[in-house]
């Protein structure tokens, strides 16, 4: 149980004034990001992420991870009473959330979600602290071509289990593995795509980038749909907490599958929106009285929340241990170690216990803390819901603009930034997906150097990754999953066959 | 860095930004392919140039954006559904043009007046609310936004001629 004391050393190193009232101002921020439409998790940790440059990274990532908690509860606070649900992944939680409002349980369905949110981070976070160790460990036997390998078995997942067009996922990927060669060259040190300019000498910053697809194009989506808010008054208490908590145990089983989607979409990147609408529709299937789903029924308010948070949660899994995120959010917080001078990946379990212990030990205190706020100050945040969105819009903007400027302190970023902005729009309009992008930009260098370093080594011969059993069955993967719809559809096929025959 | 959505086009349908879309994309690609063909996208002795990654990531994106074109030029996807129309054209423009003008002010006014500015602007013309109420929360945000990075966080933003004259 090395994995326990190495926790207890990071609830140790997270027991200061400082962190949690760090902790606190993190999930305050997070839960008005979340309540807020047009503003999201990634939205939120992108923008914030200029306020942590200068502190060390353990207050740093503490703060980050838990403005990413607070947006994850405060998604619900919307969908819930104004059946708009301020988070992609809380549109699932309105089928029953909303009518259970208007039945005048808004309350119950409040302390459903946050519970149940609590207890699908609460199974990922179990998974982390035990799993994640391990993975690490083994993960400290790769070398380039093993860490390519698992690059391009990250990026064929997306492409092959995506449920976006596939060539829209390629355009998406592929463009962001170009943004990020722009500039100097690491391994040769030449210039390349920068056509003369001094401002791409630099190459594009990740964060950037991202603050611009999220936070700009988000506003632009807003400001497009124009939301009116009408919602639903709710003060949640103690009496109601315990009446739903009393009825928790009924729903293991739901609570227990939602979970185990959620982790398992966190890692791989399926992603909470997929997990929420998977959880959901398996506790219908699974349940004998269909006819009342989306009619206001408790578990279908419990099924899509926990997948949420357990895949939202799990993302970061892989983030920790091998230095490759499972979701938007999660590549934000890798852009985030990268500027407070951490190399993500396995060694962090072995150069920066304190750090990777404390972010753990976070996510387990995050999230107490975090159930007894939201329980706490729901009135008080769907006021929020009533600041007009004039007022409310410029100042993200603001905020944008501050974040950009302050990665690089330069005014070329925010005008970066500007474009992101408009490409984020027009891709989010035309279906060109996001993640694919956002992945790609984090990741692209390091996949080009491993890519590199393993030629180099091997001296130009492809066939190194497939040397030994160990890169050649990630390799072999990466391609099984990049020609899986070809391969379902033929599998179908020949069964098809089989059956005639 | 031409964008449909930034001209002030009348209401497009999603299918003519595909195809807009596909065409810059491609372009782009070829631009980029020939940027890194120049650089050398070959195998040096002891592995590929540094023009080698990027060329066929830009071969990649090119293909995948002539794909896309000739989807939507056969007219596949969704072929008939409106992109913006002029209601939400006029929205969305609502918040570019003035994000655009804070982005140019900011070069000369600095960070902090031109939000000053943006908010106070924005929450007058295009939210309609009071003056007083405009100009003292834009104000209150200014300063806070202030306090929070030039003076707690020590994260220096740009500054014009107004912090000059107040000694920042």
């Amino acid at each position: 149980m090395e994995a326990l004391g190495l926790l207890l050393h990071g609830f140790e190193v997270l027991l200061t004034f400082k962190i949690l009232s760090l902790m606190m101002v993190g999930l305050v921020l997070g839960i008005f990001v979340g309540v807020l439409p047009g503003l999201g998790g990634p939205n939120g940790v992108a923008i914030l992420l200029p306020l942590t440059f200068t502190m060390d990274p353990t207050s740093a990532i503490v703060m980050l991870s838990c403005i990413y908690w607070g947006a994850l509860f405060g998604g619900a606070i919307t969908s819930i009473l104004f059946n708009i649900p301020g988070e992609a992944w809380s549109v699932a939680t309105t089928f029953d959330g909303y009518p259970m409002a208007q039945q005048g349980k808004a309350a119950e369905a409040l302390t459903a979600a946050f519970t149940s949110s609590f207890i699908g981070s609460l199974v990922a976070v179990l998974l982390i602290t035990f799993l994640a160790p391990g993975i690490a460990s083994f993960a400290l036997r790769f070398g380039p071509p093993e860490f390519f390998a698992v690059y391009f078995l990250t990026f064929c997942s997306f492409v092959g289990l995506g449920r976006e067009e596939k060539h829209k996922t390629i355009i998406s990927m592929s463009l962001g593995l170009l943004l990020t060669a722009i500039g100097m060259d690491t391994v040769s040190g030449q210039l390349r795509m920068t056509f003369g300019s001094d401002n791409l000498l630099r190459g594009i910053n990740f964060l950037v980038a991202v603050i611009g697809l999220f936070g700009i194009s988000e506003i632009l989506l807003t400001m497009e749909e124009r939301l009116a808010l009408r919602g639903h008054a709710a003060a949640i208490s103690l009496r109601v907490v315990f009446k739903v908590w009393r009825e928790l145990p009924r729903y293991w089983a739901t609570l227990l599958r939602s979970s185990a989607i959620g982790c398992w979409l966190g890692i791989t990147p399926g992603g909470a929106i997929a997990a929420s609408f998977m959880g959901y529709n398996v506790a219908k299937r699974f349940s004998k009285d269909k006819e009342s789903f989306g009619k206001g029924r408790i578990e279908g308010v419990f099924a899509p929340e926990t997948a949420a948070h357990a895949s939202g949660t799990a993302a970061l899994l892989p983030m920790l241990a091998l230095g490759i995120p499972g979701s938007g959010t999660a590549a934000i917080l890798l852009g985030g170690l990268m500027v407070w001078g951490l190399n993500p990946g396995p060694l962090l379990f072995v150069e920066h216990k304190d750090f990777v212990w404390g972010l753990i030990a976070s996510m387990y205190l995050g999230n107490v803390v975090g159930l007894v706020m939201v329980l706490s100050t729901v009135p008080l945040f769907a006021a929020v819901l009533r600041v007009p969105f004039a007022a409310i819009a410029p100042m993200i903007v603001v905020s944008c603009a501050v974040g950009a400027y302050a990665i690089q302190n330069a005014m070329f970023d925010v005008w970066l930034m500007l474009v992101f902005g408009v490409v984020g729009y027009v891709f989010k309009k035309i279906a060109i997906p996001l993640a694919p992008f956002t992945l790609a930009l984090v990741l692209g260098n390091r996949a080009e150097d491993s890519f590199r370093l393993s030629m180099i080594g091997a001296a130009g011969d492809l066939r190194v990754f497939w040397s030994n059993s160990l890169v050649g069955s990630i390799a072999t993967l990466a391609l099984v999953l990049l020609f899986w719809p070809l391969l379902s559809a033929a599998i179908e096929r020949l069964r098809g066959a089989l059956v005639k025959a | 860095m031409a964008d449909p959505a930034e001209e002030p086009r009348a209401v497009a349908s999603t299918r003519a930004v595909d195809i807009v879309v596909s065409l810059l994309l491609a372009a782009f690609a070829a631009l980029m392919a020939y940027d890194n063909w120049k650089s050398g996208a070959g195998w040096a002795s002891d592995g590929p140039k540094s023009g080698y990654f990027p060329f066929y990531l830009s071969l990649l994106l090119g293909g995948a954006s002539l794909f896309g074109l000739a989807r939507a030029v056969a007219g596949r996807a969704r072929a008939g559904s409106p992109f913006v129309n002029r209601d939400q054209l006029r929205r969305v423009m609502q918040v570019l043009v003035p994000t655009f003008l804070f982005c140019l002010f900011t070069q000369w006014l600095g960070l902090y007046v031109a939000s000053f500015l943006l908010i106070a602007g924005f929450m007058r013309w295009v939210g309609a609310i009071a003056w007083w109420k405009s100009l003292l929360t834009s104000f209150l945000f200014a300063a806070i936004m202030f306090a929070t990075f030039d003076v707690a966080f020590d994260v220096i933003m740009p500054k014009g001629p107004l912090e000059a004259l107040l000694g920042f």
